[in-house]
C-alpha cells in the first residue's frame, strides 16, 4: 500500500502542503491533475528522490519519509524514460539484481522471465538508442519490475507512445498488475488511461487530492 | 533526393548574398592566416633537419620526457578533474560560485604567474618541508607538476560539461532500483561519460605538450634534466640553431593536430573546444 499523510514539499517558490492519500495494496491508482500542479512531485517524494519538510510517507507499512531511495523498494519509471546510455537492454534488466548481488544464473532467468512478460525478448542484445518510445518504455518497466518491489511508480508511461501502440501498453500494463500484483501509482492526463486501468482515482486539485474509486 | 539539413541555411536570396560575402572574407582571411603560418614552417624545414633532430641525444631525451610527463599529467587532470567535474555539476553547496572562480585561475592567469607561484610556493616553510622529503624545484616532478597545474584547469571544465550534459535522472533511477550513490556514479555516470573523459585527457596532454613558461620558470632549462620540447625550440633558438627550433616546432603541430582530431571524434568538439 502507499499512505500519503499531510505531506509538505518544497522546491524553490513552488509549495505542496497537506497532500493526503492512500492506495490499498495490491492496487492500481491513477493521479491525475492539470500540467504544474506538482503530480511528479509528489510521485518522486514518494520514490525518495525530492525531500520531504513535513508529513509521511508508508509503504507496504513501512514508514519510509525519512529513507533513501535505494531503501525503498520501488520501481520507477520516470516520464523521460532515461535507460542507461551505456548498457545493453538485458544489463538494462539486471542492473537491480545486480546491486542485489543475486547469482548470473538467477539474474539470467529473471531476465528472461520479463523479458517474455513484456515481449522484448528480441531486443536483449540491444542498446537504447534507436529503440522506439514503446519499446524503451517496456525495457523501463522491465528494468523497475526486476527485484519485484513492493510498489511501481510510473510517471506518464503513454507520454511518448504513438496510439496504435497504446493498446498495446494498455494490455501490457493490464498484464502486468495481474501476474504481479504490484501496487501501483500512475500519473496522466488523460481520463481514458485513468477509466481504464484504474481502482482509485486520485484528482489533484487546488493542491488537494480528492479520491475517486474507478466505475470500472 | 538528397534531404536539406534543418540548420542549412537558403542561399539563393539575393538581398543575403553581401551578408555571406561579408562572413566568408573575415573567416577566410583567418583561416588563411593558420594554413599561412604552417606552410611558411614547412618551407623553412628540410627532410635532413628532421633527421638533424632524431639524431641529436638532448632532443631525443626532451622528446622522451614531453611524451612521459604529459601522458603522466593527463592522467593525474583525469583523475582529478572527474570527481571535481561530477561535483560541480551534481551539487549545490555554500561557496559553489567561489569554487567555481578559483577552479578557472590556472586558465586565466599568465601561464609564468603559474611558474613564479609554483617557486614562491616551494621557498614557504610548508613548501621546504616538502623538498626536504621529496625534491621537486628544478626536477622532474618541477615538470609534470607546472603542466599539471594549467592542463588540470582544462580537464576540469570539460569534465563538468560532460556531467552537465548527461541526464540526472539515469542516476536518480539508479538509486530507486537500491544503488548507492558511489554506485550510480560507477555505473551509470561515469561510463556514460566515457568520451567525456577521453576527451579531458586529451585536452589535458595537448595543453601540457605547450607548456613553457611555468616550465621555464619552475623547472629550469637544463639539457637532459628538464628539457622538453617548448625548451628545446627555446633553447635551439637562443643558440641561432633556427633549423631545428621550426623542425621540433612542426613536430608539436603535428600532434596537435592529431589531438584535435581525436577529441573531435570524441565529441570534445561539443563538449567544450
Amino acid at each position: 500500500m502507499i499512505s500519503v499523510k499531510n505531506l509538505k514539499i518544497q522546491q524553490g517558490n513552488f509549495v505542496l502542503e497537506n497532500v493526503s492519500f492512500e492506495l490499498p495494496a495490491q492496487q492500481y491508482g491513477v493521479l491525475m491533475g492539470r500540467s504544474g500542479c506538482g503530480k511528479t512531485t509528489v510521485l518522486e517524494a514518494i520514490c525518495g528522490l525530492r525531500p520531504i519538510r513535513e508529513g509521511s510517507v508508508k509503504l507496504a507499512n513501512r514508514d519510509v519519509t525519512r529513507l533513501k531511495a535505494s531503501n525503498r523498494n520501488i520501481g520507477y519509471v520516470p516520464q523521460d524514460i532515461a535507460l542507461f546510455q551505456t548498457m545493453k537492454v538485458k544489463d538494462q534488466i539486471g542492473f537491480a539484481l545486480i546491486i542485489r548481488k543475486w547469482s548470473k544464473t538467477e539474474i539470467k532467468k529473471r531476465i528472461h522471465e520479463l523479458a517474455e512478460l513484456l515481449g522484448i525478448e528480441y531486443l536483449l542484445e540491444r542498446k537504447p538508442q534507436g529503440l522506439s518510445g514503446g519499446e524503451a518504455q517496456r525495457v523501463a518497466l522491465g528494468r523497475a519490475l526486476a527485484a519485484s518491489p513492493h510498489i511501481l511508480c510510473l510517471d506518464e508511461p503513454m507520454g511518448a507512445i504513438d496510439d496504435d501502440t497504446r493498446e498495446d501498453m494498455f494490455k501490457l500494463l493490464e498484464r502486468i498488475r495481474e501476474q504481479t500484483k504490484v501496487t501501483t501509482l500512475h500519473i496522466t492526463h488523460s481520463s481514458l488511461e485513468a477509466e481504464r486501468l484504474a481502482d482509485k482515482i486520485f484528482i489533484f486539485q487546488n493542491g488537494k487530492i480528492r479520491c475517486e474509486e474507478s466505475k470500472t | 533526393m538528397k534531404k536539406k539539413s534543418e540548420n542549412s541555411l537558403d542561399y539563393k536570396s539575393p538581398s543575403d548574398i553581401p551578408f555571406y560575402i561579408g562572413l566568408i572574407l573575415i573567416g577566410g582571411i583567418y583561416i588563411f592566416f593558420i594554413v599561412g603560418l604552417l606552410l611558411a614552417d614547412t618551407t623553412y624545414t628540410t627532410v635532413q633537419d628532421f633527421k638533424n633532430i632524431f639524431a641529436s641525444r638532448e632532443i631525443r631525451f626532451a622528446i622522451r620526457l614531453s611524451l612521459f610527463s604529459c601522458s603522466l599529467t593527463a592522467l593525474l587532470s583525469i583523475w582529478v578533474a572527474v570527481p571535481i567535474g561530477y561535483l560541480m555539476s551534481r551539487f549545490n553547496f555554500p561557496g559553489k560560485s567561489f569554487l567555481d572562480a578559483v577552479l578557472d585561475i590556472p586558465i586565466v592567469l599568465p601561464p609564468l604567474v603559474i611558474g613564479l607561484s609554483l617557486l614562491i610556493f616551494f621557498q614557504t616553510s610548508f613548501g621546504k618541508m616538502i623538498e626536504s622529503i621529496f625534491p621537486i624545484t628544478y626536477a622532474l616532478p618541477s615538470v609534470i607538476l607546472a603542466q599539471f597545474m594549467v592542463a588540470c584547469a582544462f580537464a576540469v571544465r570539460v569534465m563538468r560539461s560532460t556531467f552537465e550534459q548527461i541526464d540526472q535522472r539515469q542516476e536518480q533511477v539508479a538509486l530507486t532500483l537500491g544503488a548507492s550513490r558511489s554506485q550510480s556514479f560507477w555505473l551509470v555516470a561515469l561510463p556514460a561519460a566515457r568520451h567525456g573523459v577521453l576527451a579531458a585527457g586529451t585536452i589535458a596532454w595537448a595543453r601540457a605538450l605547450g607548456e613553457f613558461g611555468p616550465i621555464l620558470l619552475f623547472s629550469g632549462a637544463t639539457r637532459m634534466k628538464t628539457e622538453v620540447l617548448p625548451t628545446t625550440v627555446y633553447l635551439e633558438m637562443s643558440t641561432g640553431n633556427i633549423e631545428a627550433a621550426v623542425a621540433v616546432s612542426l613536430m608539436m603541430v603535428t600532434a596537435a593536430i592529431l589531438v584535435l582530431v581525436l577529441v573531435r571524434s570524441f565529441g570534445g568538439g561539443r563538449l567544450y573546444l
